[in-house]
């Protein structure tokens, strides 16, 4: 049987009380979920509307649904972190054991980082990237497909490991050699590499893609000059994906071979160097940060321009800036081990560029809030995420550039300090960005706006949680506190740890107030219709088409000849001068195509093989995906054309709608 | 009319070539930096080699060079196809893609042929780091050329079936520069891992 099973056995179903209550959970709302898809008979529905489509908003609206429940589960992660430093003092021993404490840890960096802060980043992208630029779609909608399900099924991994084997408990970057063979010989760290193989390819997958779009599939007339910033912001973040997730996938592979191949890559003997994996990592990982901030910078600029009312400040220096920050953030890699010992001149010089990075940053701070100077702001929710923004990412700034001193940082080193710092700037940062792109362009994509108030509830809570829950964090850090103790001696850190579990319970409730806050606003869709298709007086190409944003996008190819090509064209017909529209014309769009989906799920038999040592399994899996491919590869009759006449028709049954 | 239609059609074709082929280049960009890291690691762990054997005892030059020449007729045999498809030739393509095939695969052969005689003697990939690394980089080559073998034989059948249509061309033209690039891939191999390991 062991060539059928590989290494699964019973003993992979869960112990504890904890795990086994999760997966139970997950397996019940999986049972829940497919019994009321048979029982409002909506499966044709899934399938031809979302599972199969090739739109680039659609599959956005299900990269962010992936990442709210995985959201969900980070979240959870995060509370029993929390309870267990808030309980486990002196003689108690907290909620959790020792190994499952180590699991929620790996398993809250892991899901934060790759499945909700890039699926939210991926699917705010696909939503408006396109939009924006005048196209009809992303350059390559299938490899869109692809690189969703790809996505999908990395998210499914981590989660398939509650209920069979466990999760690395080798933290969210896995360092061996306690990742190695040796050390971690089980199932966890196979699941932590493969969720991770997969959905990195997707995201690989997804730069090039985003990056030929916006070279190639731009309106007519919109130089590169003349984008929105949040397109740029994409183009250097592309750019940055281009370059750091290869380095992933050699670096992942290479931990593999050695744990499946019996390689001495990163073993601590026959030669292997296991810092050779920390400089790997973090060579990917260090661009992977920025991955994440600059698009959020680029929503920020947006909406600051908006609600400003005015011109953004500075578009050329924020530009610069972009560029200066993709490049600097490649040779910084070394200030996450300054303790390695690679001597003081290779510290001193990474220190100062990590230093450096604070300057072009600091010029899109200043940027934002001259926008502001002397503008009618309109305190709207995304509006109000942003301010919430500009005050935790300064502080999480400022903290990052004390700890690129190297002689301080040998103090902070592994500490909670450091926790705090990156907490700071990746929720103040990255989540309060994607939360306010998520409230600005929610209407265009669903046609109604989210509830204001109880928005702006969940970001007082958000705002104040977060303070509640992290400052402790800096103070333990100052005081010795290590990162990831499920335990610690009676050492005065308790009143601290409790503070940051209340802290914790904010953030819970802002989480619960957002979902309140989609419910709500579900229910009274009606109320907050959007029927103009410009609920926020917006400047840029996605607010001139109605909400929700039809299929083919632009029923004709706007021609921009400025950088806010929306605005401008209101001003014109606000001044009786409304500016002469092309003519309709035929567009070719794509067809519907399940293979991405098949795609996706041959290579969980990929990974699961892979996990568990059922080679036949990953085998199948391969072939799977190599025949897929040729198949795709082999048909150039994956468009439809859409007549001008026909395109006539539909639009003006749009414009009709809300007339 | 009917001309300008085709004429539009005819520059609609081209930019979707246009865009398909820059997405490939950043592609074959992207499989540059995993050779580079490979490589890296590779100039890392050279010295990892745990007392056993290292470059200088393993490698044989005249093979490793007999390799490279078979890789480079190759990639002319390919170059030779494409010219023969751009002018409309399917035949001449066919043959060139045919060789193109013979000599991967010989190439193949040859590259198994020399990782199943280090295994024999012992040097496998679990003997030292310097060996993982060694079997990890140019296996990873090798990887790629058995996948571009594959892509040959997919172009083929294409082309007997399809002949030479915008798709066929557009495909083949990409595969051109997947296996020139994994030629360049295999000079820095010839350099780096077999010249530098001996010398």
């Amino acid at each position: 049987m062991d060539w059928l099973l590989g290494r699964f056995s019973l003993d992979a179903f869960p112990k504890e009380l904890v795990t086994q209550g999760g997966a139970l959970s997950m397996v019940a709302i999986g049972i829940l979920v497919v019994a009321a898809l048979f029982y409002f008979k909506r499966w044709t529905w899934l399938w031809k509307n979302w599972l199969t489509t090739l739109d680039a908003k659609k599959i956005g609206v299900m990269y962010i649904i992936v990442a709210v429940i995985m959201l969900l589960r980070g979240v959870a992660d995060a509370l029993m972190i929390r309870a267990q430093q808030a309980l486990a003092s002196g003689d108690a021993s907290g909620v959790l054991s020792s190994d499952t404490f180590q699991q929620v840890f790996s398993a809250h960096g892991t899901i934060m980082i790759f499945f909700v802060a890039m699926g939210l980043m991926f699917g705010l992208i696909n939503l408006v990237l396109p939009l924006m630029l005048g196209a009809r779609d992303v350059a390559f909608p299938f490899l869109n497909s692809v690189s969703f399900w790809l996505f999908a099924i990395g998210m499914v991994l981590v989660n398939v490991s509650i209920m069979a084997g466990g999760f690395s408990t080798g933290g969210w970057l896995g360092y061996p050699p306690l990742t190695g063979l040796e050390y971690s010989p089980g199932p966890g760290v196979d699941y932590w590499i493969w969720s991770l193989q997969i959905a990195g390819v997707g995201s690989l997958l997804s730069g090039i893609n985003f990056l030929v779009t916006i070279l190639k599939k731009r309106a007519p007339g919109m130089t590169l000059m003349k984008m929105p910033i949040f397109a740029w912001s994409v183009l250097v973040t592309t750019i940055l994906i281009i370059f750091a997730f290869p380095i992933l996938t050699a670096t992942l592979g290479m931990l593999s071979l050695d744990r499946l191949m019996g390689m001495h890559f990163f073993t601590s003997d026959f030669g292997g160097n296991p810092m050779m994996y920390v400089n790997l990592i973090w060579a990917w990982g260090h661009p992977e940060v920025y991955i994440l901030i600059l698009p959020a910078f680029g929503i920020f600029s947006e909406i600051v321009a908006t609600f400003a009312r005015k011109r953004l400040f500075g578009y050329k220096t924020m530009v610069g800036a972009l560029f200066a920050i993709t490049f600097l953030s490649f040779v910084v890699w070394l200030h996450h081990f300054f303790t390695m010992g690679a001597g003081a001149n290779v510290n001193a010089f990474f220190g100062i560029t990590t230093m450096i990075i604070a300057v072009p940053t600091g010029v899109k701070i200043f940027n934002w809030l001259f926008t502001m100077y002397r503008g009618r702001i309109k305190f709207a929710s995304p509006m109000l995420w942003f301010m919430c923004f500009v005050v935790t990412f300064t502080i999480g700034g400022v903290s990052g550039v004390l700890m690129a001193v190297p002689a301080l940082d040998f103090q902070v080193h592994n500490s909670l300090f450091l926790v705090a710092h990156f907490h700071n700037v990746i929720i103040g940062g990255v989540l309060f960005g994607f939360f306010a792109g998520l409230t600005y362009w929610f209407p265009k994509i669903f046609g109604f706006s989210l509830n204001e108030r109880i928005g702006k509830y969940a970001t007082y809570c958000w705002l104040v949680g977060f303070l509640v829950a992290f400052l402790p964090l800096y103070a333990l850090g100052l005081m010795g506190a290590t990162r990831r103790l499920d335990h610690y001696d009676g050492d005065g850190w308790q009143v601290l740890f409790m503070v940051a579990g209340v802290g914790a319970m904010i953030i819970a409730l802002g989480v619960g107030l957002q979902l309140l806050q989609l419910a709500v606003s579900i229910w009274q869709r009606k109320k907050n219709v959007d029927t103009t298709g410009d609920p926020w007086n917006g400047r840029t190409l996605e607010w001139s088409v109605a909400s929700p944003a039809p299929f083919y996008n632009f029923a004709r190819t706007p021609i921009v000849d400025s950088r806010d090509p929306f605005w401008e064209e209101k001003q014109l017909i606000a001044a009786g001068r409304p500016p002469k529209k092309p003519p309709y014309q035929d567009i070719r769009l794509p067809k519907n195509s399940g293979l991405g989906l098949v795609i996706g799920a041959f290579s969980f038999f990929i990974g699961f093989g892979l996990i568990w040592h059922m080679w036949w399994l990953a085998v199948i899996g391969l072939i799977g995906v190599i025949v897929t491919v040729i198949i795709r590869c082999s048909n150039d009759d994956t468009e439809y054309t859409l007549t001008a006449a026909e395109l006539e028709k539909l639009d003006k049954q749009t414009r009709r709608r809300f007339a | 009319m009917s001309i300008v239609a085709g004429q539009e059609h005819r520059v609609e074709e081209h930019e979707a070539t246009a865009t398909k082929t820059l997405g490939f280049w950043i592609y074959l960009m992207t499989d540059c930096i995993l050779f580079a890291s490979l490589f890296a690691t590779y100039i890392v762990l050279r010295e990892g080699t745990y007392g056993g054997p290292g470059g200088r005892e393993l490698f044989e030059l005249p093979f490793v060079l007999l390799e490279t020449i078979i890789l480079l007729a190759s990639s002319f045999t390919c170059g030779l196809s494409l010219l023969a498809a751009r002018k409309g030739l399917v035949k001449p393509a066919i043959i060139g893609l045919g060789a193109t095939f013979v000599l991967g695969a010989i190439f193949l052969t040859l590259e198994l042929g020399e990782f199943l005689k280090l295994m024999g003697e012992g040097h496998s990939w679990q003997a030292s780091a310097f060996l993982s690394a060694f079997f990890t980089l140019v296996g990873t080559h090798g990887l790629h050329i058995a996948v571009g073998l594959l892509w040959v034989l997919v172009m083929i059948i294409q082309l007997v079936r399809q002949g030479l249509t915008s798709g066929t061309i557009r495909r083949l033209g990409m595969f051109g520069l997947f296996w020139h690039f994994l030629d360049i891939i295999w000079i820095f191999i010839f350099t780096i891992v077999y010249l530098m390991g001996v010398i």
